[in-house]
């Protein structure tokens, strides 16, 4: 039982990660309409930037002031360059576009800053702390923390600041949103540029855990299933939904694994996406389509 | 009952005998004629590094090609069915030595087919963007699987597969020429079936569901049993495609040689060449493959050989590959085939202008 | 029994007269159909007859329900309760497929018409329920593909000569003028030569020389074929003269339900209609 409580326990740590990464698309997904695929290497990019600076000698808030500008001038390029001229077309070529930016990003990231596995120290140790039967990496604890704070400030802004009620209305209605006046162009640079600070935090907690490296991205792909369980539109359902793959995954590589002697995690989110998917088609808090003819 | 003429002619998926269809069917015969001609004429290099991958990779572009420009079904895990291709080829050579080389061929197709009906059920329940969620899970299952159980690979310690006898009627295809007679009689044979499949009532079926589907169940169409067989025949030649990958190009391969890279690969060679146009695939395939082989001249060239490593020349690959699928995407959707349609229009009726006067 | 014709006047004569259609059998009966929403009732308690070979108008004001009612006899929406009964069978759910196998046809509001695909290859596609070829035999062109080639061929070349769409068989349907739309769709659901047609608004966007062609349309489709057409359309002046049968719904309820000269005399249909400027168009 204990063992059990445990891998879940980390599971559901790994979940926050998982939840951190999955707002990023959330946003985007909200304001935008677009799935964005790039979101993956933005965590690449920040770690990296951050890291670059780091070693450059550049002190904490140096590099993360830097990484932020570096962020919001991604965001005014891609809206510029890309979902200006794409503004119309249909879902699907939008994400193929990110897939192509999410190219871009890695190869532009590595040409400048090396394809190296850094190592990323946010200064905390990893030590485990003993929390009743359970013994709790430090560190996860940390990012835990860390996804909280994060939460609470999105939401706080999505919900009280002007901004932020600007950025729902656009999720909900975007012609409506701008016959009132709200400028989409705006709205889009300040959203990827959140999105890029949500990239900056998972970046700065994934790489600090597993090295800052090109495994970064297809870790960030574990979202996709994320958000399909949780909805795409819905912040609480990625969060929800992040924690129950952490956690399952975590469960099945446990119990599962031995039976099929390797991991099942670099699968086994998806096939849970695809069951939830035939039960529930809009994920567990998204919201359901009638089409009309 | 007497049959219009203008009827029987054809439909627009083949549209009527007109000049430009004329010659775009004369360059298509042209081009696969120059094609099966080349080794004559070519050295060893141009075959095993351009022309061998180039065909394989638009063949595996054709199969994505039906599934994503014909019945609109986004997949982001041809790769995978080319590893099935590959892995259940290599077993039946291995494990039933009696069976021809052409049979091997189909029977490992067909169960990549099977597998990918299996993986195209979702498809019953869910659509687009989901979908291409759940390919996505095909793709790191069968990468899974493949690396996890040696089986697959005859317990070779390295996890790697090569091709235990390529011949067919006792010739030995193992040359350069030999392999390249099998990928290009393969490839002429696919893309044959692929116009004929196209331009019959499931070409049809398939672009209807794609543009408007609740119409399409509506009228009568079978849609789910239409986007399951897009599903299989999409594998079937991803699979065949995976077999001259594996065989004819590395040689030797493994799970990593059809990974998610890989997919995503062939994702671009139908963006890039155009969607809904085989010869497009081709010219997809012809611009992935010649890019590396660029870049690595221009390296050399420049005389920068000694200060870019491979890491470098990857990653500028990456970028140009995004950058090439953001500009098809705003500049010219329909991909460098119909670029290069418009480029040849206007250069021939430029020379008519010209030799009209 | 043979139809009688359906010319302006004799709409009126024939619904009344004791051999015209009235006497037919029925061939669609919704009984007590409700339907509804995320909480918005869109249908509720809706049971009507369709006779075989007659013209049945569905109208009412708008949002009260018609184009849900059509989607509820193609098996697109499912109602929450009631039945159909058609052609003798009844459902209690009917997939869109099924529908057509069945011989229900539909055009569409706006058209849905395939844009990569040429007028010809749309019309053909409503042979998609007919065919009786694997898809074997239609990739390697063997068997009894050539000859189900030749007979789709053929049904098709029969609608689009009725239709007047020879000139445009071949080019792509995203070039033809919205009127020329209009007829392919209903091209595609001819060629099935369906025993009922559903059709919704087949005269919307169009002027009064376009409505009255395509009146003529209707009602030789009508005539000549025997079709049984249900249609939902807002011009009451066309209403009047090409319906056999009227059936008003308001705020998802039937209203009234008769001949066209019952229904506008009935106070119930001229209070739904109160306010509303019917016949300018």
């Amino acid at each position: 039982m204990d063992l059990f409580l445990q891998t879940l326990v980390a599971g559901l740590l790994a979940g926050v990660m998982y939840s951190s990464v999955a707002l990023g698309f959330v946003l985007i997904y909200q304001a935008s309409g677009v799935f964005n695929f790039a979101q993956g290497s933005m965590v690449l990019l920040t770690a990296l930037t951050y890291v670059s600076f780091v070693e450059t000698g550049a002190p904490f808030w140096l590099a993360l002031l830097a990484v932020l500008a570096v962020m919001v001038v991604c965001a005014v390029f891609i809206e510029r360059l890309i979902l200006r001229p794409l503004a119309n077309r249909n879902p699907m070529v939008l994400f193929v576009a990110t897939l192509g930016l999410s190219y871009i990003i890695q190869g532009a990231a590595q040409l400048a800053m090396g394809t190296d596995v850094h190592m990323l120290d946010l200064g905390i140790a990893d030590d485990s702390v003993q929390i009743g039967n359970l013994s709790l990496s430090k560190f996860d604890l940390f990012a835990t923390a860390t996804a909280i704070v994060l939460v609470a400030v999105i939401s706080f802004v999505f919900n009280r600041t002007r901004i932020g009620i600007s950025l729902r209305a656009v999720a909900d209605d975007v012609v409506a949103a701008q016959s009132i006046g709200i400028q989409l162009p705006r709205i889009w640079r300040i959203v990827w540029s959140v999105a890029g600070f949500v990239a900056l935090a998972a970046g700065l907690l994934w790489g600090a855990r597993q090295g800052v490296q090109f495994s970064l991205t297809l870790s960030a792909l574990k979202a996709l299933p994320v958000l399909i369980i949780g909805g795409f539109s819905s912040m609480p359902g990625a969060i929800i939904a992040g924690l129950l793959v952490g956690a399952t995954e975590s469960l099945a590589d446990f119990y599962l694994g031995p039976l099929v002697q390797g991991s099942v995690s670099t699968w086994f989110a998806y096939i849970l996406a695809l069951l939830f998917l035939l039960i529930r088609p809009t994920g567990l808090f998204g919201e359901r389509a009638i089409e009309r003819v | 009952m007497e049959i219009e003429p203008s009827l029987a002619a054809g439909t627009a998926v083949v549209p009527p005998r007109s000049r430009s269809e004329i010659l775009k069917r004369s360059a298509i015969v042209a081009l696969a004629v120059a094609a099966s001609l080349a080794p004559l004429g070519l050295s060893d290099y141009w075959i095993n590094s351009i022309l061998i991958p180039m065909l394989a990779m638009g063949l595996a572009g054709v199969g994505l090609n039906l599934l994503m420009g014909y019945a609109g079904c986004v997949s982001l895990g041809s790769a995978a069915f080319m590893a099935v291709g590959a892995f259940a080829a290599y077993n039946l050579l291995l494990r039933l030595p009696v069976l021809p080389l052409p049979v091997v061929m189909i029977l490992a197709g067909l169960i990549a087919a099977a597998v990918g009906v299996l993986f195209g059920l979702p498809s019953l329940r869910i659509k687009g963007f989901y979908l291409a969620a759940s390919t996505l899970g095909a793709q790191f299952f069968i990468e899974w699987l493949f690396t996890n159980f040696p089986w697959f690979c005859n317990y070779n310690l390295s996890l790697v597969i090569t091709a235990p006898r390529l011949q067919f009627f006792g010739w030995n295809l193992r040359s350069p020429q030999g392999r390249y007679l099998m990928v290009i009689v393969t490839t002429l044979s696919l893309v044959t079936l692929a116009y004929s499949i196209i331009r019959s009532r499931i070409g049809r079926e398939w672009i209807a569901i794609s543009d408007k589907e609740t119409a399409a169940n509506i009228i009568g169409i079978n849609v789910g049993s239409r986007r399951l067989l897009a599903f299989a025949v999409s594998s079937f030649y991803c699979a065949i495609a995976g077999i001259l990958w594996g065989f004819c190009y590395l040689q030797t391969s493994n799970a990593f040689s059809f990974n998610l890279d890989k997919s995503f690969t062939i994702l671009f060679i139908v963006i890039i060449g155009g969607t809904a146009s085989i010869l497009g695939n081709f010219i997809g395939a012809a611009f992935i493959v010649l890019t590396p082989i660029f870049l690595d001249l221009a390296v050399a060239r420049l005389g920068l050989t000694d200060y870019v490593n491979i890491g470098v020349t990857t990653n500028l690959q990456r970028v140009l590959f995004g950058v090439m699928i953001i500009y098809i995407l705003i500049k010219e959707p329909n991909g460098l085939y119909r670029l290069l349609q418009r480029v040849v229009t206007s250069l021939f009726s430029q020379y008519r202008r010209s030799s009209a006067v | 029994m043979r139809p009688p014709s359906s010319t302006a006047s004799g709409a009126f004569i024939a619904a009344s007269s004791p051999n015209g259609i009235g006497s037919n059998e029925v061939l669609l009966e919704t009984k007590n159909i409700s339907l509804a929403f995320k909480g918005v009732t869109a249908l509720s308690g809706v049971t009507f007859d369709v006779r075989k070979s007659e013209i049945c108008a569905l109208i009412g004001p708008n949002g009260a329900g018609k184009s849900s009612l059509l989607n509820v006899i193609n098996g697109i929406y499912r109602a929450q309760s009631g039945e159909i009964v058609f052609d003798g069978r009844h459902f209690r759910k009917m997939t869109p497929i099924d529908a057509a196998r069945r011989g229900i046809g539909r055009t569409f509001q706006h058209n849905e018409l395939s844009p990569r695909l040429s007028a010809l290859d749309n019309v053909l596609t409503g042979l998609a329920s007919r065919g009786k070829t694997t898809s074997c035999e239609n990739a390697f062109r063997i068997g009894r593909d050539r000859a189900e080639r030749q007979h789709f061929l053929a049904l098709a070349e029969k609608v689009v000569a009725f239709l007047g769409l020879q000139k445009h068989v071949h080019k792509s349907v995203s070039t033809l003028p919205y009127g020329i739309q209009k007829r392919v769709d209903l091209a595609r659901a001819l060629v099935s030569e369906p025993k009922l047609l559903l059709l919704d608004e087949p005269m919307a966007g169009m002027n009064q020389d376009e409505k009255q062609d395509m009146r003529g349309i209707v009602s030789e489709v009508n005539s000549r074929f025997g079709t049984t057409i249900v249609l939902i359309e807002h011009d009451i002046g066309i209403v009047m003269q090409l319906a056999h049968h009227i059936v008003v719904l308001d705020y998802g309820r039937k209203i009234a339900d008769g001949t066209p000269e019952q229904v506008r005399n009935n106070a119930d249909v001229i209070k739904a209609y109160l306010g509303e400027n019917y016949g300018r168009d």
